[in-house]
């Protein structure tokens, strides 16, 4: 008997020390070297960088990197106002702070989900976001969104766009299984585009925020995102029609509705920006679990180029 | 009902139980505080830590079950064709501890995630039917319920402080998942040490015993009291629609927000610990199979509730209370119906094929209730599931009411 409680004994403290040893010393701070405030001069593109908020110079991408120590996500930066979808911790919730340029939290709003989408409009005003809900996906393909819309000017928050009137082909539109993803704003901070999910078709639609409606435009366009000039989207196409086949970035005139596949033939997962007329930025993830942003021209001919490496959530 | 429970000559009191059913539950409680740990930090792991998609983690999440339900068997088998029962469940203890370890190393890889759970569902599959056969041979068979409630019990235990350690290590740890991963396997180690040095196997007390052959299988399910235990086992999994729904359901309808879901199982293991002990030795005294039927309307009350009037704290207590009693009195209660219907040398391998039954039907009741969940949405879905357990409950009362 007294053997067995030895061995026992002996046992729970070596287990125990290894236990609480690696505890205390998976709790020591990282040592990178970080930032406490972003860097303002200069052309800057901002980026995350393992997840905190960084920015480069944009004519020299690979060069010195302002990396702060905001934790986000998603995010994304115009006019000086910066959303960010903060993570989803073990003992706290995710959340969307609106952050000003020297990162000063202007505005919170909690947010159940796993963060997916953030854009906002060219003039800073306009703030969307998108979010996975069900994390735990126990029906094999099944997922929900939530996406939703906040204008810093007025304070009007739509956690929903569910909540919108919906139009299908100009039909009043209801059903349970609509989602929405990846909202993109057009200069009047007020109409945005993004995808709405139902019945097997995944519709580009264009909203109107001050009556709340949603129209459907065309079919299999997911995550668009508005050139500055306001006349293409790029987005992502699910290969013949079905995202279990991949992405395939493409830009779509929004008058001619002339559909251009961008020369990068990798699968893209992500909302598309733009950098500027001529070139769209993505962040692809490597098997590693890297993320690297790219930029492709947006145009039929041309070869992607690896933009910032370790770096996604791009904008100009 | 048919079990001797009316010969039992003298009351037991619960320091009647055997040291072997206290030095099992201990096994149990630590490797279940192990278990639990990383069964709460896991989906946050893949889809936060990991940036998985929801649906590969659907993947991940699903997929592994299948396999463990016929290692039970292959363990329930080897335990009593080797007639050790220590060594083979010591065997599934030692497989899940060194499984956290692989998930620490897999890193990134959804196909080395993948292994690691693997080989932890192995485990827990190889270890279950010895565990619960030596729980029946410790156990004189009036006090198998209260026997089986004081294992669960402080199996229970284990389920409760799990998840709370791990939001422990993770606040300690500054949201290192490594960390949990790594403190998982050091009690997981410790469960092992315990039952090496404090569970004592159960040797048969036949000196020239024939080998257990494969085909005895045939034989066990040819007897009809097994068979029907069996079935019963099938219905119940059946009628169970798994523990992921029912809190999906309650984030669903309550917005709640994630970091709620390890609660949500905190709370049913909190009931389940402290009325696994209290209903097992109600089922010795006044029965097992109607506790187990109550066990039954208990579940289908909590299915019926989740799209009801009653909503936000009320219901998550109401339901949580529901749930938890429902496993508290049909858990340990089967395997005490079933130990003394089965021969002592055929025993883990017939408690393996209930168990088998029980867990093949429920993988099937999740694939079932995901399908009714898309296509009649949720509120049809649970009404549905209420009406199959009130089917499982007829069924259940007339293949166990029988006499022979």
């Amino acid at each position: 008997m007294n053997t067995r409680i030895l061995v026992t004994a002996t046992a729970a403290v070596l287990l125990g020390g290894v236990a609480v040893g690696y505890t205390a010393l998976s709790a020591t701070p990282d040592t990178d070297d970080v930032a406490t405030a972003p860097s303002t001069g200069g052309d800057r593109v901002q980026i995350l960088t393992n997840g905190r908020l960084s920015s480069v110079d944009r004519t020299d991408p690979t060069g010195p990197r302002n990396v702060t120590e905001q934790r986000c996500d998603r995010a994304y930066e115009a006019a000086g106002t910066i959303s960010c979808l903060r993570p989803v911790g073990a003992l706290k919730a995710g959340e969307l702070a609106v952050l000003d340029k020297d990162l000063k939290e202007r505005r919170t709003i909690p947010l159940t989900g796993f963060p997916n989408r953030t854009r906002v409009s060219a003039s800073g005003r306009m703030i969307g976001w998108t979010l996975f809900v069900d994390g735990h996906s126990y029906a094999a393909n099944g997922f929900s969104t939530s996406t939703g819309i906040l204008d810093t000017k007025t304070g009007t928050t739509v956690m929903s766009l569910e909540e919108f009137t919906a139009y299908v082909d100009d039909k009043p539109y209801q059903a349970s299984d609509v989602n929405f993803w990846g909202v993109t704003f057009t200069a009047d901070d007020n109409r945005f585009y993004a995808t709405m999910s139902t019945n097997g078709h995944r519709y580009l639609v264009e909203g109107d925020f001050a009556a709340r409606t949603i129209r459907t435009l065309i079919d299999n366009v997911e995550c668009p995102s508005l050139s500055p000039d306001g006349t293409r989207i790029a987005y992502k196409a699910a290969n013949n029609g079905d995202p279990q086949q991949g992405w395939r970035l493409s830009t779509m005139d929004l008058k001619t509705k002339t559909i251009t596949p961008l020369p990068e033939t990798r699968s893209v997962d992500d909302q598309p920006a733009w950098l500027d007329d001529d070139t769209v930025a993505y962040a692809l993830q490597e098997s590693d679990g890297t993320n690297n942003t790219w930029t492709v021209p947006a145009t039929p001919e041309g070869t992607p180029t690896l933009y910032i490496p370790n770096a996604n959530s791009p904008s100009p | 009902m048919y079990l001797s429970t009316v010969e039992r000559p003298r009351k037991l009191g619960w320091k009647g139980l055997s040291g072997n059913v206290f030095a099992l539950g201990t096994v149990s409680l630590i490797t279940d505080v192990s278990s639990e740990m990383v069964t709460a930090v896991l989906p946050l792991y893949l889809v936060v830590g990991l940036g998985l998609s929801p649906a590969a983690y659907g993947v991940i999440d699903g997929v592994y079950t299948g396999a463990t339900t016929l290692l039970r068997l292959v363990g329930g088998y080897l335990a009593d064709k080797t007639d050790r029962r220590k060594a083979v469940a010591g065997t599934g203890y030692a497989l899940s501890a060194v499984a956290k370890l692989g998930l620490l190393i897999a890193g990134t890889s959804t196909a080395l995630l993948g292994a690691a759970i693997t080989i932890d569902r192995a485990g827990k599959g190889l270890r279950t039917a010895p565990r619960d056969a030596l729980i029946t041979l410790s156990t004189p068979s009036g006090d198998l319920g209260r026997a089986f409630g004081v294992h669960r019990a402080m199996d229970g235990v284990g389920a409760f402080l799990g998840p709370l350690v791990a939001l422990a290590v993770l606040a300690a740890a500054a949201d290192s998942f490594d960390a949990v991963f790594v403190a998982s396997f050091c009690v997981a180690a410790m469960g092992v040490v315990v039952l090496a040095m404090f569970v004592r196997d159960h040797r048969s007390t036949l000196p020239a015993r024939e080998p257990v052959r494969v085909k005895e299988i045939g034989t066990l399910l040819r007897d009809s009291r097994v068979r029907r235990l069996v079935i019963a086992a099938a219905v119940l999994g059946l009628a169970t629609i798994g523990d992921g729904f029912v809190y999906l359901l309650l984030q669903k309808r309550e917005g709640l927000t994630i970091g709620w879901f390890p609660l949500l199982a905190v709370g049913t293991s909190l009931v389940y610990l402290l009325l696994a002990a209290p209903l097992g030795a109600l089922a010795d005294k006044i029965g097992r199979l109607p506790v187990m039927l109550a066990g039954y309307v208990a579940l289908a009350t909590a299915y019926l509730l989740i799209h009801s009037p009653l909503d936000g704290i009320p219901l998550h207590l109401a339901v949580l209370a529901l749930y938890g009693t429902f496993y508290a009195t049909t858990d340990g209660v089967l395997m005490a119906l079933a130990g003394p219907a089965l021969p002592e040398r055929l025993r883990t391998t017939g408690i393996a094929l209930i168990q088998s039954g029980q867990a093949l039907a429920y993988l099937g009741s999740s694939v079932l209730f995901g399908l009714a969940w898309k296509y009649f949405g949720p509120e049809t879905a649970t009404r549905l599931a209420a009406a199959g357990v009130a089917t499982a409950l007829v069924t259940t009362a007339y293949l166990l009411g029988r006499r022979r």
